[in-house]
């Protein structure tokens, strides 16, 4: 891609995707909308993994609070305030991450992924063993939220919902990647004793960091608990984070196209293994096992992720990054 | 509550976090000396269980035999899995650990599925330890559950002399403290490594069959316990052994006493305890300087 300017990738993708659901069959354009649902989660993460350096594996706290807030919050039986009720997940998965922020930014590197898992697993028990939101059982929400003629009953509405959410989030990052608020965390990744020692308080940046991760990856569970009408606590558990942290390794971190392309990647791989057509009944059944596999081959041969890939095959690339 | 409720309880306690503290003294251990996170660790206790299970009517009787032939046949397993999997990681970022120890447990879940299946299981109490000790006029307490405690107890002791006492143990905690200087000073630490890892998990191995007999035998036993012995770890502080077991009765007790007076919202006292902990001191109670 050569001369292409470098924000022609996502523009060109963002019209294909407008374009597609032409071609769709139900079932493509449901594993589609996943997709860019998921790059949504997947881009949230990015910010703290990729930008910042935090490795977060309690991601999914938010992801779920955001899906369960719209479900909780809308009314019986008549469709909510689409917009409101966005702002609601936003808004809940926001506080959460100030108080899991504010208290695991205290710790740093190993402690930051232990006490990050443990916190988000502490939102997983409120949801778990209380009546809240239904318990384990999980809940459903009866009528999608509209908003004007938009109807996220309808599922081509929903897609285009899911496409704005992603081309937001995308633009929101890029936004983020070039500012001087970008440039700081870029600064705290790389080395944050020198940053405090150029006067940041880098606590104040890693939290506002947070705080937007956590906010964004609510809009993915908003985006979610819309698209299954259906929230249980599984979306908050350990597993979650791990298979979003998978997302953008497997696509590359440090880029914003990575984890988009992560997020297709694990959904199509995970759909392709639980599919007896593809890998016969066997495997079909126990996809964890093969999934597994692939990710310990993708740890020990491919650590910088697809994105690495193209560098890995051209010789040329390979020299400057040996 | 009255003097024998709460002293059951308080025996409860005692025994949940030493079993705890069995797992999560090799989860520490094995960081503080090899800087890996290992998510699979729960999965080591689950395999415990499991083993337990499958044992049993090997060994009949013979109980303590049966543990022994189990924690060997762990120690064995996680030497090779060290080889396999976890000794090309030391050098890598924390996030590929995270990453290939979160795909070990997704292979171990299957592969316990393919050997065992889904159901939940139970192993029978030893006969000579299924008696019942009067406790007051109206109480009793199982006798599996004291033997469980002070075999526990027993562990933690072989291993304070080991880390300790032992020139393996020094070497352990030279490699703790500072692994440059003793991989310079000469010491193999590649086998270092391997032994710490086999000892981690067959101490997790062993505490997945001594609890066997007390709760059932289930999938997805292993990330329960794994993610408290995360919380242990923090609490206590990485690499330190006595933090580590502070941390696990600690655990023990507000996860005990959480139970009895705050039936539902019991699963958050352990984790607001950690909060707790990590507002007042961030690097844990018994802070080790890696």
């Amino acid at each position: 891609m050569a001369g292409v300017p470098r924000a022609a990738a996502p523009v060109v993708a963002a019209l294909v995707l407008m374009a597609l659901p032409a071609l769709l069959t139900p079932y493509t354009s449901d594993l589609v909308i996943k997709i860019m649902v998921l790059a949504v989660f997947a881009l949230s993460l990015e910010l703290l993994v990729g930008m910042t350096g935090l490795v977060s594996l309690g991601h999914a706290a938010f992801f779920g609070i955001g899906a369960y807030t719209v479900v909780l919050a809308s009314p019986e039986s008549d469709p909510g305030n689409l917009a409101l009720l966005a702002l609601s997940s936003v808004g809940a998965a926001a506080a959460y991450a100030v108080f899991m922020g504010a208290l695991s930014l205290r710790t740093k590197g190993v402690y930051f992924i232990m006490v990050t898992l443990a916190f988000a697993q502490m939102a997983y028990f409120v949801f778990h063993d209380t009546q809240l939101g239904g318990g384990t059982d999980g809940i459903y929400l009866n009528v999608r939220p509209t908003i004007g003629p938009l109807d996220a009953g309808n599922k081509l509405h929903l897609y285009y919902l899911a496409l704005a959410a992603l081309a937001f989030t995308y633009g929101v990052l890029a936004l983020v990647r070039r500012s001087r608020f970008g440039h700081a965390l870029a600064g705290i990744r790389v080395n944050e004793p020198r940053m405090r020692a150029a006067g940041f308080s880098t606590y104040f940046y890693k939290l506002a960091a947070f705080v937007l991760a956590g906010a964004l990856a609510g809009l993915a569970g908003f985006l979610l608990g819309v698209k299954d009408g259906y929230v249980n606590p599984e979306l908050l558990s350990w597993h979650e984070s791990g298979a979003v942290l998978l997302m953008i390794i497997l696509g590359g971190i440090g880029h914003l196209r990575g984890a988009v392309i992560g997020a297709a990647a694990f959904v199509l791989l995970k759909e392709l293994y639980a599919t007896p057509a593809f890998v016969g009944d066997f495997l079909a059944e126990h996809w964890q096992l093969t999934l597994g596999f692939t990710i310990i081959g993708f740890v020990a041969l491919l650590p910088k992720g697809l994105i690495g890939l193209r560098a890995r095959l051209t010789p040329a690339a390979r020299k400057v990054s040996t | 509550m009255d003097l024998a409720t709460f002293l059951v309880q308080c025996l409860n306690a005692v025994q949940y976090g030493l079993l705890l503290f069995l797992v999560a003294s090799g989860l520490t251990l094995i960081f503080g000396i090899m800087g890996v996170i290992n998510l699979a660790h729960g999965s080591f206790y689950m395999a415990g269980a499991y083993l337990a299970f499958a044992l049993t009517p090997l060994f009949g009787p013979n109980f303590l035999l049966m543990l022994l032939a189990g924690t060997l046949l762990a120690a064995l397993f996680g030497y090779l899995l060290e080889w396999a999997f976890f000794s090309f990681l030391y050098e890598r970022e924390h996030l590929q650990q995270v990453l290939m120890t979160y795909a070990l447990i997704l292979v171990f879940e299957e592969l316990r599925s393919l050997l065992v299946g889904n159901d939940v299981h139970g192993v029978p109490v030893p006969a000579w330890l299924s008696g019942k000790v009067p406790l007051g006029e109206l109480m009793t307490y199982p006798v599996y559950r004291l033997f469980a405690s002070a075999a526990c107890i027993v562990l933690a002791v072989a291993l304070y002399l080991v880390v300790n006492k032992t020139r393996l143990g020094m070497m352990i905690r030279a490699g703790a403290s500072n692994r440059d200087m003793v991989r310079g000073l000469g010491i193999p630490i590649t086998r270092l490594y391997r032994i710490v890892f086999a000892g981690g998990v067959a101490l997790a191995a062993l505490a997945g069959m001594i609890a066997a007999p007390m709760s059932s035998v289930y999938p997805g036993m292993g990330g329960q316990i794994l993610i408290i012995c995360f919380v242990v770890v923090v609490i206590g502080g990485i690499g330190s052994i006595s933090g580590a077991l502070i941390a696990s009765l600690l655990v023990g007790f507000v996860d005990t006493f959480g139970k009895v007076f705050f039936a539902e919202l019991s699963g958050i006292g352990v984790y607001l305890l950690m909060a707790v902990i990590l507002v007042w001191r961030p690097e844990g109670l018994m802070k080790r300087g890696y």
